[in-house]
């Protein structure tokens, strides 16, 4: 068989089996090597003890989402492994490696006809002092894919630097017995050898690329409340904003929290506080706020499954409603959402400097699939996209805050500035500040607030457009990953098919949409949610000038490439 | 109070702005408004370089009536905008003013929580017993028999003792006011903006419409027969036993103020950006 183009791996055990610790570190050594990849880890609620995976993709070229199947299931133990149903999918081709003690094998397996080897991992383990079965787990895949033992090493000795000689000795052993016993396994499949590239290649999270993004644009101050599946944003934040002279500070409630960037970016620090849905209603009132006083702030919410507490550690777009339509009054507002990990950093990074430009609350919508996603990346390049708040320079008597102007951007006094003072408010002012009930002051302001968000121009990044199709597919967010691998097939069985993904949501640009759907004979709207939330903002906002399916499906499950390809080659 | 930059010749007066209050004729926050004006003026600082931040109710109204940078914000969050602002502008002289309704019950928890934090700001509460600007419903520290629309008959629950609160959650300065004595209450708010960390003021500050009986107050309050103290034990015995009327400084403590991690030891993220690096 000849070199695939990529290779999926599913590594499984119970918490606290380290499978995932197996699954970090074949992504780095693969990276390292020169693959791109993916991984996401998939676990139940407990802190320990429960289910665990590490589900990892490498592939030549970047890569977005998750196979239909996969290549590879490694089981150090399945004692918890049917819970993940149909979230890990095995075929014919699937080679699985098994613990003949590792408990009876998850339907997913014996259904699929999949080849299984028994290795038992953890008998393989005891022989080693201190061994460890996710590292005979780690020396097994090693030697399938194709890395050296070294290259498998390598990962797992950054990560023992500190824990002595004797932990790096048994795991190193550990992986070398892996390797010995996988020879003479044919994983059936190799991955092409990757292209020699002179590009700096990174590894981290989506989370962590939102935080990075978001001090590219300017960030300094970060008010933190932790929650499933934000918290890394706020953990990278921390010590990095110390180091470049920022500050987190941990509020006592996502009220706080949004209250608290609110009075950073005031003072003329730019702000960011990360949550997800539960978070992200309390702080809603908060952002009206925001709007109403034109304060730049930047709200990440990685979103879970909804409503309540919800599915707290799996992805789901129906956030969508409470983003775009959440504050109570007429509150233009911009909401934005970035499409993998790598387009995180820019996201965040032209959400701050939107927010900042427009002083006005940006919504970031990203999610737990996008957010605890690891890839390895290139390092995007720097983008120009930096802070650039209009600060008033000169103030003159009789300064109004809230000057009507041509773009409805008025000039901001930040505290310190002599002649500047104002008081910022929530209720309804006049250019100067002042709180009236006046009917002319209410639409003045409405006007203001509205059009310095219609008028400006937010440029190509607003959307990704790609291919010319009579087939448009629209969708948003994580999601365009798995959306652009469908239509590369869909165009490779010579259907004709574009993908349209707004990279704004908020506020609506009908013209631009217009333009990127021309000529299009049939649409078909991509999202995960239950009751077609993104179907239905598209209804009411934008002209759909030809018929409309729409698929959608709420999370658990994501939503895979080979379905969407499916609802593409099905509509004939 | 860290660093006071100070502005030479202040008047009272120039810490007022010319917008007219909504307050009701004779309510006590006209005379807290003076105070903080006198303050200010004691203290000299430029009103450019303070910030008084509020949240909602007849007393959260204050910010715009002085000339200093203001924000006038959601209800019962103030503190935690002002810690917001606090922590990255240093610089500031930040004072926060709520209500009995702001201040105690829809923003309780970030009253404890600003108390523990112990952020260098000036906390000052107008507690008039009564939610004045929805007309008159009972407050956390509203007395259990008094009658109400909404709770006909008193409410039957023990008042918020604040003060005490205040002492348990660790704020670091504690005083009782009484808006009748705008010169003493602006010497009090002088110490506490001086004082380092969380100082919390509580102003008795009668409400005339729906508690005509507060008028009673200026007969009841006293400065309270002992000197501050910085011992907690025996602040948490003398306001626990106080019947609310003692007046002065109360608590002095000597925590020191919070301080955000230092470590300014790059400006260049390509630094930040090594995390990622393979």
């Amino acid at each position: 068989m000849g070199p695939s183009p990529s290779i999926s791996i599913a590594i499984i055990g119970s918490g606290g089996a380290g499978a995932l610790t197996t699954g970090d570190c074949l992504l780095e050594a693969a990276s390292t090597v020169g693959w791109h990849g993916l991984s996401t880890r998939t676990l139940g609620p407990q802190i320990r003890g429960g289910e665990a995976a590490a589900l990892l993709r490498l592939a030549v070229r970047p890569v977005d989402c998750l196979p239909d199947r996969f290549d590879l299931l490694i089981g150090i133990d399945w004692l918890n492994a049917h819970r993940f149903g149909n979230e890990i999918k095995a075929g014919p081709k699937t080679l699985v490696i098994s613990d003949p003690r590792g408990g009876d094998l998850p339907p997913m397996v014996t259904q699929a006809g999949a080849r299984v080897v028994e290795i038992p991992m953890k008998e393989l383990a005891k022989s080693i002092r201190d061994g460890r079965p996710n590292m005979i787990a780690l020396g097994i895949a090693s030697r399938l894919l194709g890395f050296t033992v070294e290259q498998a090493f390598a990962p797992i000795a950054k990560r023992l630097a500190g824990k002595g000689p004797a932990a790096i000795e048994a795991s190193l052993a550990g992986i070398k017995v892996g390797f010995e016993e996988a020879s003479g396994i044919e994983l059936g499949t190799q991955l092409s050898t990757p292209k020699p590239s002179s590009a700096r290649r990174w590894l981290l999270s989506g989370n962590e690329a939102t935080a990075l993004g978001a001090i590219r644009g300017g960030v300094r101050f970060a008010a933190a409340y932790p929650i499933t599946p934000a918290t890394e944003i706020l953990e990278w934040l921390a010590p990095s904003l110390t180091r470049i002279g920022g500050v987190l500070l941990q509020a006592e409630d996502e009220l706080a929290a949004i209250n608290m960037i609110i009075g950073s970016s005031y003072g003329g620090t730019p702000a960011l506080t990360a949550t997800s849905g539960p978070g992200l209603s309390l702080m809603i009132e908060a952002i009206g706020l925001a709007t109403s006083a034109e304060i730049p702030v930047v709200i990440i919410d990685v979103m879970r499954g909804g409503p309540s507490t919800g599915i707290p550690t799996k992805s789901e777009q129906a956030d969508l409603n409470i983003a775009i339509y959440g504050l109570h009054g007429d509150a233009p507002h911009l909401v934005l959402a970035p499409q993998s990990v790598s387009d995180c950093i820019f996201t965040t990074q032209w959400a701050t400097y939107l927010a900042e430009t427009l002083q006005a609350p940006a919504i970031v919508l990203s999610d737990q699939f996008m957010g605890q996603s690891r890839a390895a990346i290139e390092r995007p390049a720097d983008v120009a996209f930096i802070g650039a708040r209009n600060v008033a320079t000169e103030i003159s008597e009789g300064y109004k805050r809230y000057a009507k102007v041509a773009n409805g951007v008025s000039p901001m006094a930040i505290p310190g500035m002599r002649g500047g003072q104002y008081t910022a408010d929530g209720l309804t002012h006049s250019e100067l500040g002042i709180p009236t009930s006046g009917a002319a002051d209410h639409l003045a302001q409405l006007d203001k607030r509205r059009d310095k968000l219609e008028q400006f121009n937010f440029g190509d990044h607003w959307a990704s457009v790609e291919g010319k199709g009579d087939l448009a597919v629209i969708t948003w967010g994580s999601l365009t990953g798995a959306v652009r691998e469908a239509s590369g097939r869909a165009i490779a069985d010579g259907i004709n098919v574009r993908v349209v993904a707004p990279r704004l949501l908020a506020p609506v640009q009908p013209e631009r949409l217009a333009t990127a759907l021309a000529g299009v004979k049939r649409i078909l709207v991509v999202e995960q949610t239950h009751s077609g939330q993104f179907h239905r903002y598209l209804r009411a906002h934008y002209d759909l000038p030809a018929p409309v399916r729409v698929f959608n499906r709420p999370g658990p499950l994501p939503i895979t490439s080979g379905e969407i390809h499916h609802a593409i080659t099905d509509w004939r | 109070m860290s660093s006071i930059v100070t502005s030479p010749a202040c008047k009272p007066g120039d810490y007022k702005s010319d917008i007219k209050p909504i307050w009701c004729p004779g309510c006590g926050d006209y005379h807290v408004l003076m105070s903080f004006t006198r303050a200010f003026a004691q203290l000299s600082l430029p009103s450019e370089k303070i910030a008084v931040v509020s949240g909602i109710g007849c007393s959260s109204r204050i910010p715009a009536y002085t000339n200093c940078y203001g924000f006038h914000g959601v209800h019962g969050r103030s503190l935690a905008l002002a810690a917001g602002l606090k922590v990255t502008r240093p610089d500031l002289t930040v004072v926060v003013a709520s209500g009995d309704g702001d201040g105690y019950s829809i923003g309780g928890n970030h009253f404890l929580h600003a108390c523990r934090r112990n952020i260098d700001m000036t906390y000052v509460v107008m507690d008039n017993h009564i939610y004045g600007m929805t007309k008159g419903q009972p407050s956390p520290t509203t007395e259990p028999e008094f009658d109400t629309a909404l709770a006909p008959g008193g409410t039957g629950l023990r008042p918020f003792h604040p003060l005490v609160v205040a002492l348990a959650s660790g704020a670091n300065f504690i005083a009782r006011c009484f808006s009748g004595q705008p010169n003493e209450t602006a010497d009090v708010l002088a110490e506490a903006i001086r004082h380092p960390g969380f100082a919390f003021v509580e102003i008795l500050s009668p409400c005339v419409t729906f508690r005509p009986d507060e008028k009673a107050w200026k007969d009841q309050v006293r400065p309270a027969p002992v000197a501050a103290t910085s011992d907690q034990g025996k602040a948490a015995r003398r306001l626990m036993t106080d019947d609310g009327f003692n007046l002065g400084i109360l608590y002095r403590g000597n925590r020191a103020p919070f301080k955000p991690a230092v470590g300014v030891t790059t400006t260049d993220l390509s630094e930040l950006e090594k995390d990622f690096e393979l």
